[in-house]
């Protein structure tokens, strides 16, 4: 099915594109800009290989590419008229805009980082017309807001350009959350988020209550991402973007999006007095707005930018209107304003990069020094301003005519729309010949900071192309762009497409009258406002107050700031004890609740005789956990080993009850804790009594936490005496151990669970433990302890050489046998107790040894131990495993097992289990290493920081 | 009869092993000096170590021997870690 392919292409080839640009050295331009441009072609390529001849004839190109099929989530391409008039624009203009860029960059600039976000956007645009379900929309619609953010901060270095990209996310993105909320209630709704099918139920969906909220937040989605009042301010302020980047995002691309999303569900959205309502006001001042102010403006992209938030509104109008043709006026305008608006972007940037100033009152007589360039920008002008015989200005006759048609309904807002389209039309003429007169005319000695020239040739290649679409098609509308126009209006109307006539002359009628006299009225306004436009002052009259950007500053203060401020205060705590207590607490209440409605009783099994051995070593463990939380506060050594010797009594536990397996493990792992916490120690500040301790409150404070503490623990009693007074139930532990041998090839059952049945959890819990052991040393890294507890200890303040001479001498030598019986525990592991975390700790504790014995130097000049290379090697060795069962044909982590013949050796039985925990193994090593040893390095470091006293001697060699 | 010479052995013995566990964690318990505390923990873990020796014995497995033969290997690293906590103020240099 070749349409699957072409249009997965169209979607997957921008973002391969991206990858490879992002990895190409950044001195490669012409490379680049070659690559970036064969990616453009590819994917025009790829929507016409699907346009002809399906499209042609109003067919839909469909295509499921299957994900989780199961839960009904597939990848749905879908490609029709309408989303193939915004595809050729994505991808035509992107690639106009790659050939322009290639001249527009100056060497400076990283080229890979541009072209690969530039891609990245493409990539993420055609998602977005080619989605055939609403949620994958909504996600592309949100990748495009991403790259649009990346690309408008291109120049990170300029505040400006940082500030712009920001607010263009925070808007646009909040945007893209009220459409998904909107999305899911549409889906709600009509009970599948298909796009076909909910095309399909346009009367269920304008009948349901939940239609406004749907309407409310799909629109508002729109609203943000076209720049529509009161959310237009963020586009001028998107203008610190590279001009490239402006005439792709913000003339073509994506500022169209939310007009794609309005004209996608038209057919079932709108039609309503809400519909009318929203869009209408909504567009009215928008166009009214942007069109004042883009008259004001000094900087030409800030002008176009004006302008183009006005021409969206237009749109947005055309729209709201609930009229067939309105709706083909519409996309008939959305394609025509991408042609003139990304032309003149391209040549206000031609004009910025030629005479370094993008300055109207700076700018003037370029039409002497750079003639082609002054012409093309004035005839792209002329087509914004809707002169006759450019395509601008039959799609505006054509809004004037539909407002028109839609005066005669009786609300106030309908009969003053031909008012607004007539005021709008004459500032539209206005700010266009400000920007040709402006620049283009005048004497030819302006404050220029270069001497302006013509750009190369292929610079303007672009522009030239852009600028002969407007005059073929406002020449011969109906034999250019007729047939596609046809095409996309039947795929959103369908059976409605009403009759229109793409004509450059319909007769002397009114719309011409006003075309007209818009044209003299716009040219009248420029005279009259010429003084005050060349007295030069910013800002525009009547509007100085209305600051969108203040607006935001203020919100964005408000909510980032002081509102996240006072929520914090209101329901956080930075203190570990009221967040250990509220932990507790909820865990208290959670169980209360969770067994309440049970009557809680104790178990009736018969108890085992008492074993008085067993009896005394819990006597004494208990003692010490209670004595460990005693003292835990002001006498931590003292708490640490009463710890060690509960810690014991656990483990005789264990064995008592016959699992040697975590009997080992538990020992091991209280090794480490007691070294990890006894290092920790040494950075803890000095406690302090404080002289309130001892009074009332802090007193009833203690029997608060005392009473909590005991209710957690007897709870945590009650219910462990009331399971294991039960006969437990039928559980997966039977199957276990009936096929730990067949099928996993290990008589350890708890090790086969861990590394075979349960393999995919093992995998998990290892790659969270990289990801802790990283976070872990990625904070000391930073760690800054406190003042006090910076200088070197008292108990090295004299001269103490050779402290415990026989003891590290045996230490050292140690480091073999404990490293041989670790290897012993994990090749054992599968058969008997141990596996590759009692290994990995074991091998830890002979490392950690090493570092006591001889100090953090002695040991990094004799053996160093790369933690990271331990981490990833047994990362990727364990997810190496699984991937092989994959490579066989298995799912992921089948094990496989056999039995080597090893000659006169014997057979060995060899399980791919093995290498999974030898995986686990140098992961757990790798891991625990990087913790100790990240804090062992804090002595030497902070010894280095603090002057004095003179370092201790320690080097023993 | 050496059999039952054996088990009241072992009884015996795990009796007074569980009562110097008990001795010892009082000394933990108790103090008074830090290095008391250390001492006690390092003959806690000697303790330990025989308890599953005789446990071993007991139930005939030699599987609680290795327990017990990592706790002789490992025992003393809390032991040493702690010593040189209260030599040097810092456990590595």
């Amino acid at each position: 099915m070749p349409d699957a392919l072409y249009l997965s292409t169209a979607i997957g080839l921008p973002y391969l594109g991206a990858l490879v640009t992002a990895l190409l050295p950044a001195n490669a331009r012409r490379l680049e800009s070659w690559l970036a441009g064969a990616v453009a072609l590819l994917t025009l390529t790829m929507v016409w290989l699907c346009y002809y001849p399906t499209i042609a004839e109003g067919g839909v190109v469909r295509a499921e590419i299957a994900w989780v099929p199961q839960l009904g989530l597939n990848l749905v391409l879908r490609l029709d008229g309408l989303a193939s008039v915004f595809a050729v624009m994505v991808a035509g203009i992107g690639l106009l805009v790659v050939l322009y860029a290639r001249y527009y960059m100056s060497s400076d600039d990283p080229i890979p980082r541009f072209f690969a976000f530039l891609l990245a956007f493409m990539g993420s645009m055609m998602g977005l017309v080619l989605s055939g379900n609403l949620i994958q929309l909504v996600f592309f619609w949100e990748l495009t807001s991403l790259f649009s953010f990346l690309l408008i901060g291109y120049w990170q270095h300029s505040a400006q350009a940082r500030d712009g990209a920001r607010m263009a996310l925070t808007v646009t993105a909040s945007g893209g959350l009220a459409l998904l909320a909107g999305v899911l209630l549409l889906g709600h709704i009509v009970g599948s988020y298909d796009l076909d099918r909910v095309l399909a139920s346009g009367d269920v969906i304008r009948a349901h209550p939940l239609y406004l909220p749907a309407l409310v937040l799909v629109l508002l989605g729109a609203l943000t991402k076209s720049a529509q009042f009161p959310f237009h301010f963020w586009l001028p302020h998107a203008m610190a973007a590279p001009t490239p980047v402006s005439a792709y995002l913000h003339s073509a691309t994506l500022v169209k999006a939310g007009i794609f999303l309005m004209a996608r569900l038209w057919p079932v959205m709108a039609g309503t007095d809400a519909w009318f309502w929203i869009l209408g006001s909504a567009g009215m001042i928008t166009l009214l707005l942007g069109a004042y102010v883009a008259i004001f403006q000094h900087d030409m992209k800030g002008l176009l930018a004006y302008s183009t938030i006005s021409h969206l509104g237009l749109i947005t109008v055309l729209l709201s209107l609930n009229s067939p043709l309105a709706m083909v006026a519409a996309i008939f305008h959305t394609m025509n304003h991408a042609t003139f608006k990304a032309s003149l972007f391209m040549a206000a940037g031609i004009i910025d990069h030629e005479t370094g100033t993008r300055d109207i009152r700076r700018l003037s007589g370029l039409n002497a020094t750079m003639p082609f360039t002054a012409r093309l920008a004035m005839v792209a002008a002329a087509a914004m301003a809707g002169v006759p015989l450019l395509n601008g200005f039959i799609s505006k006759e054509m809004f004037i005519t539909e407002t028109l048609s839609a005066s005669t309904a009786p609300t106030l807002l309908h009969s003053l729309l031909p008012l607004g389209a007539a005021l709008a039309s004459i500032f539209a003429v206005a700010y266009s010949l400000r920007f040709i007169h402006g620049a283009f005319f005048g004497p030819t000695t302006g404050d220029m900071p270069h001497t302006p020239h013509e750009p190369p040739q292929w610079m303007r290649l672009p522009v030239e192309v852009l600028v002969f679409g407007c005059m073929v098609v406002g020449i011969l509308p109906a034999a250019t762009i007729g047939p596609f126009l046809d095409v996309a209006v039947r795929s959103v109307l369908g059976e409605a497409t009403p009759y229109y006539s793409l004509a450059v002359w319909h007769g002397f009628n009114l719309p011409l009258v006003m075309s007209l006299i818009a044209l003299a009225g716009g040219a009248l306004l420029y005279r009259l406002l010429q003084r005050h436009l060349n007295a030069g002052i910013d800002g525009t009259p009547l509007l100085r107050r209305l600051d969108g950007r203040r607006l935001f500053d203020r919100v964005m203060v408000f909510l980032s700031w002081r509102f996240a401020r006072t929520l914090e205060r209101l329901l956080g705590t930075s203190r570990l004890q009221t967040q250990l207590r509220l932990m507790v607490c909820v865990t208290i209440l959670a169980a209360v609740l969770a067994l309440a409605p049970h009557d809680f009783g104790l178990g009736v099994l018969q108890l085992s005789p008492a074993d008085p051995v067993i009896g005394l070593v819990w006597l004494a463990g208990s003692l010490c956990a209670l004595a460990a939380a005693y003292q835990a506060k002001y006498h931590r050594l003292a708490a640490l080993v009463l710890l060690g010797g509960a810690g014991l009594a656990v483990c005789i536990t264990f064995v008592w009850f016959s699992a040697p397996d975590l009997a080992v493990t538990q020992l091991l792992v209280e090794v480490v804790t007691t070294v990890l916490l006894l290092l920790g120690l040494r950075w803890m500040p000095k406690r302090l009594e404080l002289a309130g301790s001892g009074r009332l409150l802090s007193r009833l404070r203690r029997y608060r936490d005392f009473a909590i503490a005991l209710g957690a623990g007897l709870g945590l009693t009650a219910i462990s005496y009331a399971t294991m007074t039960r006969v437990s139930p039928e559980g997966i532990s039977r199957f276990f151990l009936e096929r730990a041998y067949t099928e996993g090839g290990g008589t350890n059952v708890v090790n086969v669970i861990l590394v075979d049945f349960r393999g995919f959890d093992t995998f998990g819990e290892i790659t969270v433990l990289c990801i802790v052991a990283l976070t872990v040393f990625a904070l000391l890294r930073r760690f800054r302890p406190a003042p006090e507890s910076i200088g070197v200890p008292d108990q090295q303040q004299g001269d103490v050489r050779n402290w415990m001479m026989v003891p590290a001498v045996t230490m050292k030598l140690l480091f073999p046998l404990i490293g041989v019986v670790a290897v012993y525990l994990l090749l054992r592991g599968h058969d008997l107790p141990g596996g590759g975390f009692a290994g990995g700790l074991m091998l830890a504790i002979a490392i950690l040894l090493q570092y006591m014995a001889g100090g953090t130097r002695w040991v990094e000049d004799h053996l160093r131990v790369h933690p990271l290379r331990w981490m990833s090697a047994g990362l990727l060795l364990a997810g190496g495993t699984g991937l092989a069962a994959m490579a066989f044909g298995q799912p992921f982590l089948t094990s496989y097992f056999a039995y080597a013949d090893l000659g006169w050796l014997g057979k060995l039985p060899v399980a791919s289990a093995l290498i999974f925990d030898i995986g686990v193994f140098a992961l757990v090593f790798g891991a625990t290493v990087l913790m100790l040893i990240a804090i062992a390095h804090q002595s030497v470091r902070s010894q280095r920081a603090a002057p004095t006293p003179p370092p201790a001697p320690q080097e023993e060699r | 009869m050496s059999l039952v010479v054996l088990s009241w052995s072992l009884f015996a013995a795990q009796i007074m092993l569980g009562l110097a566990f008990g001795c010892t964690a009082w000394r933990v318990l108790h103090g008074p000096r830090a290095q008391d505390r250390v001492v006690g923990l390092d003959i806690l873990y000697i303790n330990g170590m025989l308890l599953l020796l005789t446990f071993g014995i007991r139930t005939g497995t030699d599987l609680y021997f290795e327990a017990a033969l990592v706790v002789a290997l490992l025992g003393f690293v809390s032991t040493a870690a702690l010593a040189k906590f209260l030599m040097r103020g810092e456990v590595i240099e």
